[in-house]
């Protein structure tokens, strides 16, 4: 069974060239079927190869898959092979699982969309390009992935491309992201040159052998690895692409810039972790870098009007955590929050989409309210994403996986008590702009009216979601609440487990978590007071009120954008309008001699074929004489 | 043996054939002209088969023959064209693409 | 042997200096018929039969029918020219050309005296066996060469005619 693992990756693969080559013939029915059919059955084979990865787990920890020779040259040699281990099952699992019920959800989002096919085989290319980057033995086929989703992320951004706005939105996170993957780039030539492989394993057994820690070469190729990361993650500072990136059908924003792509760069740093624990100090710049951007992108999400920005926002934010989790060493805990958070934040997703559907494409917060007794499926289903999200204690996945990362950054040797504190500052952040969009949306008078709730199609898959956005921190659960590890205890056969500092008793961990629920229930609270119609400051604060200057630095996500065009885009123009520098002199000049020499020329091309022939001739005796010579 | 002299003969005829496809404007003219200089280019060939005894020479001739014969049916093609819309045979006259 | 060589050589050399130089089209075209001939006598005697016979064939015949078609098509061109083709004058030249070309064949038939040129069959053995072995690309160039010739005219032909009506 577990041989069936090349299945996983072929079978999107295939229903993209299926889509692509006839979806033109197909009715929207069969393009439905075959479009949710591909993922659907990747996510069963997944299923099967999980069962068959679980029969023989502790003894055989990964399983490695060779189907052909993709590059065979002298001194190199790169297969299509495939390497199963924890890590890898698990980001599959999501990758196809939530895949399978986001493409469900979208065959009744999109169904009036013309280019339904188009949407399709997009995705399914996705879905194919994200398990080659996870399942991928070496670092080269794992970068035929990264720049694979890269390309979907484009093509789906800007799938409405007949509006000029959305195209120029796709280009922008094709080039804030072509920065990181040149990076990455880079590094792979760096570990090409040093090991003469590209071997995920072999790569990282030889730098630990080779490198000592700290070492200039590992710090060099850690950074650059930590730029791809970044630039794929929409960190601190390529971060600008996401918000942007809204401009995408939102089941796309769901899949592509929420659950799985987003956290390749998560993905990549927990794969090459040997290598980042040989450069502590890039580890220790990947969870200041972390903060940041949590901090920034959750106290931008509080003043968006934009549901969907608001949104992904809340992903840089959660994105963060994770990164700060990878930076103190936690691997374990950072993969952990991507599978919360890729149940919740998928959830939330589609629930917006959902409202967002059945209020004709109105996106404006502000023009929406009251929608509990309209959409009650969606309305309670967001509610359990958005508690997750804020991690609301106990009851919800999201709490358990923040306070993994928290308790991690206390308690971890590589960490400082402000970064815990600023982590536990944005929980409280967290909580306040989930629930301000609760209270916006759902709470209030009507604003606009909804048409009814979505079908089957789209509510299963947020039925699902809400179960597992609920029930899925359960299998990690703190020493003192019921000490399950069956998480850690998996993953610790792929990534080595949290170093402690000494000292760290449980008294103390029982602190820390009731300052993680004090936090988040803070948050929510605040939001209630402030937003919540009716309420002691909600009734004053329903108007659009965002003319203070701070609150237009916040909304444009604290300037970045402006501040990128002033330092890059337009000095680049202005030298590009520039028309009497040197170079360009230089090419004009060439320019000038080519059509001058062609001036001449054309002389000789009178039209009369006699001349031809007498030129010939004088050339042919010409020949001869040389030849004579 | 004859094969020097058959080599000069070669010689004059081509000559003669590039002063006629030189000197004439019609173009019916510099196609016999273009006849004669692929005669002697012909007779240079069987004059050097006739020297070493090899019948490579004629072959040459046989391909020089058909690529006369494709070369002609094609021309004259054009010839007749030419004279239809242009209501001319003089040469320099189908200057179009002139640069 | 070689006086009938150079006899022959002056006749072709007559000839093609009244193609290059005359101003009538149907009288270059007898003289070039008469320096084929000529051409042709020169083969023979080279030894070079096959050669010979084929001159006489596909230039002095096929080829040359060519040209005098199209000098029959281009009329209205050639019109002013009609009446002195008529003249016996224009025969004048070609005639005694051939004539004499005509006494060196009679000559050679008379006195038998081809001792290196006899037909001999090892020689066009020898040319068939090395045309259809070694030079077998070179005569499937030659028919890939025809092909294109052939399309050619008729589309060129075809043209004209279908133009010529509507005119």
């Amino acid at each position: 069974m577990i041989s069936l693992l090349w299945l996983i990756p072929a079978l999107p693969l295939a229903g993209f060239l299926l889509l692509a080559l006839c979806g033109g013939r197909l009715s929207r029915h069969h393009i439905a079927w075959v479009g949710c059919g591909s993922v659907g059955t990747a996510a069963v084979t997944t299923a099967l190869v999980a069962a068959d990865f679980f029969r023989g787990f502790p003894t055989r920890e990964s399983y490695q898959q060779t189907l052909w020779n993709w590059i065979d040259t002298s001194g190199m040699t790169v297969g299509i092979s495939w390497n199963l281990d924890a890590l890898s099952l698990l980001m599959v699992t999501v990758i196809t699982g939530i895949g399978f019920l986001i493409h469900l959800y979208s065959a009744e989002y999109m169904a009036h969309d013309d280019d339904y096919a188009r949407f399709f085989a997009y995705m399914n290319l996705f879905v194919a390009a994200m398990l080659t980057l996870v399942l991928a033995d070496n670092l080269l086929l794992l970068y035929l992935g990264w720049e694979g989703v890269g390309l979907c992320s484009y093509l789906l951004i800007g799938f409405w491309y007949r509006e000029p706005e959305y195209g120029t939105a796709a280009q922008k996170a094709f080039i804030v992201t072509r920065i990181g993957d040149t990076a990455l780039a880079i590094g792979l030539f760096i570990l090409f040159t040093q090991f003469k492989t590209l071997s995920i394993q072999q790569v990282q057994s030889l730098a630990t052998e080779a490198w000592p820690v700290g070492s200039n070469l590992a710090m060099i190729v850690a950074v650059l690895f930590l730029i791809g990361a970044v630039g794929k993650s929409a960190q601190l500072p390529l971060q600008v692409w996401l918000p942007d990136a809204m401009a995408g059908p939102t089941p796309v924003s769901a899949l592509i810039h929420a659950a799985t792509m987003v956290t390749a760069g998560v993905y990549l740093i927990a794969r090459m972790h040997h290598l980042f624990e040989l450069a502590p100090m890039v580890q220790e710049g990947i969870a200041v870098l972390g903060l940041v951007t949590l901090l920034l992108a959750a106290t931008s999400a509080l003043v968006q009007q934009d549901i969907k920005r608001v949104l992904a926002y809340s992903t840089m934010s959660q994105i963060g955590y994770m990164f700060l989790a990878l930076g103190v060493g936690a691997w374990s805990a950072a993969l952990f929050h991507f599978l919360t958070h890729s149940c919740f934040k998928a959830l939330l997703f589609l629930a917006a989409g959902s409202v967002i559907h059945s209020l004709h494409h109105e996106q404006n917060i502000f023009k929406m309210g009251g929608l509990r007794r309209h959409l009650p499926w969606t309305f309670w289903t967001f509610l359990i994403g958005a508690a997750a999200m804020s991690g609301v204690p106990l009851i919800t996945s999201g709490f358990y996986s923040k306070d993994w990362i928290l308790w991690s950054v206390w308690s971890s040797p590589l960490s400082h008590r402000w970064i815990w504190f600023g982590a536990l500052l944005g929980a409280m952040l967290t909580g306040l702009y989930s629930f301000r969009l609760i209270f916006r949306v759902f709470f209030g008078e009507v604003r606009t009216q909804p048409t009814s709730e979505s079908g089957l199609a789209m509510r299963l898959p947020l039925l699902v979601l809400a179960f597992l956005a609920l029930t899925v921190g359960f299998l990690e659960m703190p020493h003192t609440l019921g000490n399950i590890t069956l998480f850690s205890h998996y993953l610790s056969h792929a990534l080595p487990t949290t170093a402690l500092l000494p000292g760290m008793e449980e008294s103390s961990e029982v602190r820390e978590q009731l300052a993680v629920t004090v936090a988040a229930l803070l948050g929510i609270g605040l939001a209630a007071l402030l937003f919540l119609p009716g309420s002691l400051f909600g009734a004053r604060r329903t108007d659009q009120s965002t003319t203070h200057p701070s609150m237009t630095l916040l909304q444009g996500g604290w300037g970045f954008d402006r501040l990128y065009d002033r330092l890059f885009v337009r000095p680049w123009f202005a030298i590009t309008r520039n028309s009497s520098d040197m170079v360009d002199r230089g090419y004009e000049w060439l320019a000038v001699c080519a059509e001058s020499c062609h001036g001449w020329l054309s002389h000789t091309q009178t039209g009369q074929v006699r001349w031809y022939a007498a030129s010939i001739a004088v050339g042919t005796l010409m020949l001869l004489g040389l030849f004579a010579m | 043996m004859l094969s020097t002299p058959a080599l000069v003969l070669a010689i004059i005829l081509f000559g003669l054939g590039l002063i006629g496809l030189l000197s004439r404007r019609n173009i019916l003219y510099m196609l016999l002209s273009l006849e004669i200089m692929l005669n002697a280019a012909a007779l240079a060939f069987i004059a050097g088969g006739a020297r070493w005894g090899q019948v490579d020479g004629e072959i040459m001739f046989l391909f020089i023959l058909t690529l006369a014969a494709a070369e002609v049916s094609v021309a004259l093609g054009i010839v007749l064209q030419l004279s239809y819309r242009f209501r001319t045979l003089d040469a320099d006259a189908f200057c179009e693409m002139r640069g | 042997m070689e006086v009938l060589f150079y006899i022959a050589a002056a006749v072709t050399v007559l000839a093609t200096l009244r193609v290059i130089t005359h101003v009538h089209a149907v009288h270059a075209l007898l003289y070039l018929v008469v320096a084929l001939i000529a051409l042709s006598l020169i083969f023979y005697l080279l030894g070079a039969q096959f050669a010979a016979a084929l001159e006489i064939i596909i230039y002095g015949g096929a080829i040359m029918v060519l040209f005098i078609f199209v000098v029959m098509l281009l009329g209205p061109l050639a019109v002013e020219q009609e009446r002195t083709w008529l003249s016996p004058s224009a025969w004048v030249g070609p005639s005694i050309l051939a004539l004499v070309l005509l006494g060196e064949v009679g000559y050679l038939i008379a006195s038998g005296d081809h001792p290196t040129m006899a037909v001999t069959e090892p020689r066009q053995k020898a040319i068939s066996i090395a045309l259809y072995g070694p030079y077998i690309i070179g005569v499937e160039l030659a028919s890939m060469l025809l092909l294109p010739g052939l399309i050619g005219a008729y589309h060129l032909g075809r043209r004209l005619s279908s133009e010529a009506r509507s005119c």
